[in-house]
């Protein structure tokens, strides 16, 4: 039985991403970029090539913004026994990683809008969250590219003899590429301490795993280079934290990499919101397992966590997210003059 | 002063800064304990020197990853061409953690690489693909011509805290100089002047600059030709260049790789949009033939400059 400041901080975590990005909607104008706009323009490449994205009238944030609404229970299991030394990479569905990761809600919001104060300081945008203070390094427009990168801090944990541990988020897509065998075998080889964790969410942009797959589970590529391929209910936090805490105990021991495949789905479409779920029934069915619902209907039938203090949690973290909005909305955007420290 | 090789000048370089600083590590196919590479694995052993399967995409992401880390890692790609499968860790991922997180991660890496023709090795170990990554943000592009430059640039990009190409020519690796003893750094972004003359400049760097010296010394006493050697590609030393064209009035570039697209034409534009009004007469860039490298020795010298040719194209220029 858990202690109920950790179920706490599981439920916590699940509504502060939910909220970030059901708050992030409301600012983020997807049709600005792909249908034709009424101000006379006569497409979209003159919209942007005149003009750049006009945030005042197409809405604050830009961009591609991929949703991980349905997935939170992955993020908040696994992020729940990472500390700040620890490692983080995602891919470009990576809102719910940072945060999970402990990154500050208002520096995330920012970053969505473009600010400097974001957590990458207006330079990366959706897919490109940094917060290395927390280890958090990076969402990734590349699908998979993300997976070598995360063998580093752990080869840097092995290298100086400490304890840290490196995540690595990618999808059913990502596993289709390369990296993912190169950086498998790596690990298993070298013992490092790599958790590989691949969100099944069905999807891979608008195709779906029938298309992609000839099997129905990834986790059993990992037993082809000796590492432990586990399958979870990625919709059961409870079922992730438990074993998201065996992998990592492993990993720190000495133990290696771990392969952890969570069945989940996105509530949402690929990108954005406009166009909802590529497949509607699918997603009607999976909205039915919402992990939230499922945490907290547990918690409440098992009178750990109190329906009265789930609200009072919601209502805090909301309040959370009003000062991110708040705060994002009225700070100030980079000065391109400062492009000169890179170039 | 003693006399040392090329290759012989990059492992000095590589074991002094390992020896200097514990973050430095070796990674890369074949470095172990059966080749030896740079002397480095009986000084240094399992620790320091990771010898990798063939992945190449997978290991140099994990040193963009331990970089990010705060290790220094020394990638060695065999031959430049096997970087195409790891273009995206290199240009997508290295190049761009910095930029992307705001500034706050650094990625202190080097990925050094053999790079060139003449060895007779056909289409896949024979490329100068320095153009490639001259084009993407986010990399410094280092080609010695010579042992001395080769150890001090060679230290310079270790201790440099972003991502540097260290391209060497294969060519090179035998031909001996002499050099001091100890230690000595070449800044990064600092072309030399390796030889002086008033009529004509010609840049060049790596293998064809020893090619480019050569013609200049035939030469002497018809047409005095200044080389200017770049060094390094990214950053670029436009100033020394533009100093050589105000006096001689007359710019040839040279270099193995193809012509088009290539650090020639990009050397060419800086010069003409600062410096036009400098120029007595066009500037020329002598590259390789755009074509994928063939095998046959007479196929493959005719795709890249020669004395010849760099003589017949000088006389023009300045006839």
């Amino acid at each position: 039985m858990l202690e109920k400041e950790t179920l706490i901080r599981l439920l916590r975590t699940m509504y502060r991403i939910r909220f970030f990005e059901e708050r992030l909607k409301k600012h983020y104008d997807y049709r600005a970029y792909f249908e034709r706009p009424a101000s006379g323009a006569r497409d979209t490449g003159d919209l942007i090539g005149a003009d750049g994205y006009d945030f005042a009238s197409h809405g604050l944030i830009g961009g591609a913004v991929h949703l991980s609404i349905g997935q939170e229970a992955v993020s908040a299991g696994i992020g729940a026994h990472l500390g700040p030394r620890d490692a983080a990479f995602s891919s470009h569905r990576s809102h719910g990683h940072a945060l999970a990761k402990g990154a500050d809600v208002k520096a995330a919001f920012a970053e969505l809008m473009g600010r400097k104060t974001g957590l990458s300081r207006g330079y990366g945008g959706s897919m490109h969250l940094f917060d290395p203070a927390n280890g958090f390094l990076g969402g990734n427009g590349i699908i998979g590219g993300q997976i070598p990168l995360a063998l580093g801090p752990a080869f840097a944990a092995k290298y100086r003899g400490e304890p840290h541990v490196s995540v690595v988020f990618f999808g059913d897509g990502g596993a289709n590429q390369g990296t993912l065998l190169e950086s498998l075998n790596l690990a298993a080889l070298w013992k490092l301490p790599v958790l590989f964790v691949c969100e099944n969410n069905l999807w891979a942009n608008q195709t779906p795993v029938a298309l992609s797959l000839p099997v129905e589970d990834v986790a059993p590529r990992a037993a082809a280079f000796g590492i432990p391929g586990e399958i979870v209910d990625g919709q059961d936090v409870l079922a992730v934290y438990h074993l998201a805490g065996e992998a990592v105990s492993r990993a720190r021991s000495g133990g290696g990499p771990t392969f952890i495949e969570a069945k989940t789905f996105r509530f949402e479409g690929h990108c954005g919101v406009s166009r909802g779920h590529e497949n509607p029934e699918q997603c009607a069915e999976w909205r039915k397992r919402d992990p939230i619902l499922l945490f907290e209907q547990r918690l409440a039938s098992e009178g750990t966590v109190t329906p009265e203090e789930q609200r009072a949690i919601r209502t805090a973290v909301l309040a959370e997210i009003d000062e991110a909005e708040a705060f994002a909305t009225s700070s100030p955007f980079p000065d391109p003059e400062e492009l000169s420290a890179f170039l | 002063m003693r006399e040392i090789s090329y290759a012989a000048a990059i492992g000095e370089a590589l074991r002094e800064e390992m020896a200097r600083d514990e973050s430095v590590f070796v990674i890369g196919e074949d470095i172990g304990p059966v080749r030896q590479a740079e002397d480095l694995f009986a000084a240094f052993r399992e620790r320091r020197v990771w010898q990798t399967p063939i992945s190449e995409a997978g290991f140099t992401g994990l040193a963009a990853g331990a970089a990010a880390s705060g290790l220094r890692p020394v990638v060695e790609i065999m031959y430049c061409d096997f970087v195409g499968v790891a273009m995206d860790q290199i240009c997508n991922q290295a190049a761009k953690m910095h930029l992307m997180s705001g500034g706050q991660v650094k990625v202190p890496m080097v990925i050094k690489t053999p790079a060139g023709c003449g060895t007779r090795e056909g289409g896949h170990h024979s490329g100068s693909l320095e153009a490639w990554f001259i084009h993407s943000p986010g990399i410094k592009v280092v080609m010695p011509a010579t042992a001395y430059d080769a150890k001090g640039l060679l230290k310079s990009a270790i201790r440099d805290d972003g991502l540097v190409l260290f391209i060497q020519h294969r060519l090179l690796h035998p031909l001996t100089q002499q050099v001091p003893e100890g230690e000595w750094i070449v800044p990064l972004g600092k072309a030399d002047v390796k030889r002086r003359g008033q009529e004509i400049t010609v840049v060049s760097y790596s293998y064809a600059l020893t090619k480019v010296l050569a013609a200049a010394e035939e030469l002497a006493g018809s047409i005095d030709v200044e080389v200017v050697d770049p060094r390094t590609l990214t950053p670029l030393d436009v100033e020394t260049i533009l100093e050589s064209v105000a006096k001689t009035g007359r710019l040839l570039v040279v270099h193995e790789a193809p012509a088009q697209g290539g650090a020639g034409a990009e050397i060419v534009r800086q010069v003409v949009e600062r410096g036009f009004d400098l120029l007595k007469a066009p500037p020329r860039v002598l590259g390789g033939k755009h074509v994928p490298m063939p095998y046959s020795p007479p196929l493959e010298d005719a795709c890249i400059p020669q004395v010849a040719d760099i003589i017949r194209t000088i006389r023009e220029m300045v006839g």
